[in-house]
């Protein structure tokens, strides 16, 4: 027999009471185990994913909606920019880097990005097999989407027009892959990466192939002439040369051209500010459920102490101390809570693995239950002293127990 | 050996009670007599520690208990003394044998099995040693609470009304099990009541 037994005893007898005030804790505290994993997640995957691109540059429109598209490929385009215009920005002394993007195919869901070399580098995507692209209509792919679309080295494949897999297909060109990327977390393991010169073969009507070496080569895609009027690319990522920039490209682009400039960081916090509304009222939620288990593990804790005043009292002519009575009850408490949380850990961890398994886009954003931060470990350690404040005043009712009254009162 | 010299106990500044000095020898067996609101119970539960005097000393196997520290009393309780009352009080949601454990563990003495076992079937309980309490009848109870209150070894057996709720016939079984199992055990029995059917079991009486 030891304290540990007595309260587990204690706790068994009751085993419906018990089970409630777990159970309740625990639906709590797996609303803010989800909620953690999914935000944390989701800014780990925005901050890895616009890492090293300070602007993006693309036709008028909403400016998250550029965000959205060119970073992080989830939205629509907002239009395109023509290549000349786009030569423009990246002469702009402020510019270290430039990356084109040309958006608009798809392959089975997945995005057909147009670019060059930079764009991998950005990410420091390594090859698994095969090699980059080299020629028109080749294609290196994304991890996911390799192994979701079952691609390898060497096979083809028709792209549909449009970003949803039911777009009409560009039959007459196919791509060829011819190289496999590692996984690497970011958005590109679900993108196909090809040149822009194949983006705007798939569209061309003629099928006019004929090579002009060009005699002054354009900065963004150097297989045609400086200052095409022609040519068209959806967007341009760049890299800041100094911190000054931030103050004087956006407003230069947003003012002396019919393009806009949309930043990252600014769009993705503001992102996070419309969705932080429902996220507070889900942690509002949370807490609420969280204060009714410590108040329901509070009165059954004091109203178990009237039913339990004698067996208190027996303890305490058996020779157990004030402090004794104590510590049990502040362990019946804190077992409850500890308890609680640990089954809402599981549970939120559970959900999430339950949610990632069954809707695919979750897993496309990368999302995983399968990820543990320190902050679940202040959740433990909050619901020790959840458990130690909830039991504290029937804590002192037994430290309090007048043992001579209570066994002179029958 | 337990002794009391000029022992008063105020229940409020007006309303005192101060009791005849006395004292009890090892292995004898006494009963304190008296009506109800004699004091009887104020003067066991002083005896036994579950309550503090203002005046007077209490003696115990050398020891004055009314000088103990809260915690000093707490311990001296659990190694001297053992209780009956007039109901079993057992911890209900724990078993027969647990409930035994509870007096060596909450005492800080060694919990032992052997000892456990012995004093189960000194009470003819050994069938019912992982009974739930609430299985039990109210016999089996009192059986049960006689057992715990033995199991350490105490020097003394305080019991309180032990037999008021019971009809004669379970009233001499009781009374007889407590005078067997203290002599047994090499424990001196005091029983506070205003039992009238006891008078004739004890040589050694106080009247209260």
């Amino acid at each position: 027999m030891n304290l540990f037994s007595l309260v587990l005893n204690y706790l068994k007898a009751k085993p419906l009471n018990t089970l409630l005030n777990i159970f309740l804790l625990a639906l709590g505290i797996a609303v803010v185990t989800v909620l953690l994993l999914f935000n944390n997640q989701l800014q780990e995957k925005i901050s890895t994913n616009s890492k090293g691109i300070d602007l993006v540059v693309g036709a008028k429109g909403s400016p998250l909606q550029l965000i959205l598209c060119n970073i992080f490929h989830i939205d629509f385009p907002t239009g395109n920019i023509k290549l000349s215009e786009a030569e423009k920005v990246v002469r702009h002394r402020m510019v270290k880097n430039a990356i084109p993007m040309a958006l608009g195919d798809s392959y089975n869901g997945y995005r057909i990005v147009g670019t060059n070399h930079m764009y991998a580098e950005l990410y420091k995507a390594k090859l698994a097999s095969g090699d980059w692209w080299k020629n028109d209509l080749e294609v290196t792919v994304g991890a996911t989407v390799a192994k979701l679309a079952g691609l390898k080295p060497g096979d083809s494949f028709v792209s549909a027009h449009g970003l949803t897999p039911d777009g009409h297909d560009h039959d007459e060109r196919r791509y060829l892959v011819t190289g496999i990327l590692q996984q690497s977390n970011t958005v590109i393991d679900n993108l196909i990466l090809t040149n822009i010169e194949s983006v705007w073969k798939v569209h061309e009507q003629s099928q006019d192939s004929t090579t002009v070496i060009p005699l002054h080569p354009s900065s963004l895609v150097p297989s045609v002439e400086a200052g095409d009027s022609t040519r068209e690319v959806t967007s341009l990522l760049i890299q800041y040369r100094n911190p000054l920039a931030v103050i004087q490209l956006p407003r230069f682009i947003n003012s002396n051209s019919n393009m806009q400039a949309a930043s990252p960081a600014f769009e993705t916090a503001r992102l996070f500010i419309i969705l932080g509304v429902g996220v507070d009222v889900l942690h509002g939620f949370a807490y609420v459920l969280i204060f009714i288990s410590g108040l329901s593990i509070f009165i059954a804790l004091y109203n178990s102490l009237k039913e339990r005043q004698y067996d208190l009292a027996i303890m305490r002519s058996m020779g157990a101390s004030r402090s004794k009575l104590f510590i049990s009850i502040v362990m019946e408490g804190s077992f409850l809570t500890v308890a609680g949380s640990l089954f809402g850990l599981t549970l939120g961890h559970g959900a999430l693995w339950l949610f990632t398994g069954l809707v695919a886009e979750s897993q496309k954003a990368g999302v995983t239950a399968a990820v543990f931060y320190p902050a679940e470990g202040f959740i433990l350690a909050g619901s020790v002293v959840l458990g130690v404040l909830c039991s504290l005043i029937p804590a002192m009712q037994a430290y309090r127990t007048d043992i001579h009254k209570v066994l002179a009162g029958n | 050996m337990v002794a009391i010299d000029g022992l008063v106990y105020a229940y409020t500044s007006q309303k005192k009670i101060s009791f005849k000095d006395f004292a009890i020898q090892q292995g004898e067996q006494w009963l304190l007599l008296g009506e109800s609101g004699s004091g009887k119970t104020t003067l066991l539960h002083l005896l036994g520690g579950l309550l503090r005097s203002q005046h007077g000393r209490i003696e115990v196997n050398g020891t004055d208990i009314t000088q103990l520290s809260e915690s000093g009393l707490d311990r001296f309780r659990g190694h001297h003394f053992g209780f009956v009352f007039q109901k079993s009080h057992l911890i209900n949601a724990l078993s027969v044998y647990d409930n035994l454990r509870m007096a060596p563990f909450l005492a800080g003495l060694k919990q032992d099995v052997k000892r456990i076992t012995d004093v189960l079937a000194q009470l003819a309980l050994t069938e019912n040693r992982n009974s739930r309490v609430k299985e039990l009848s109210q016999g089996q109870a009192q059986r049960v609470a006689i057992a715990r209150a033995v199991l350490n070894k105490p020097s003394f057996i305080l019991a309180d009304e032990p037999t008021s709720a019971l009809d004669d016939k379970n009233c001499g079984r009781v009374i007889e099990l407590l005078l067997q199992t203290s002599e047994r055990n090499k424990a001196t029995l005091i029983v506070a009541t205003h039992d009238q059917r006891l008078k004739s079991r004890f040589s050694n009486q106080i009247q209260l």
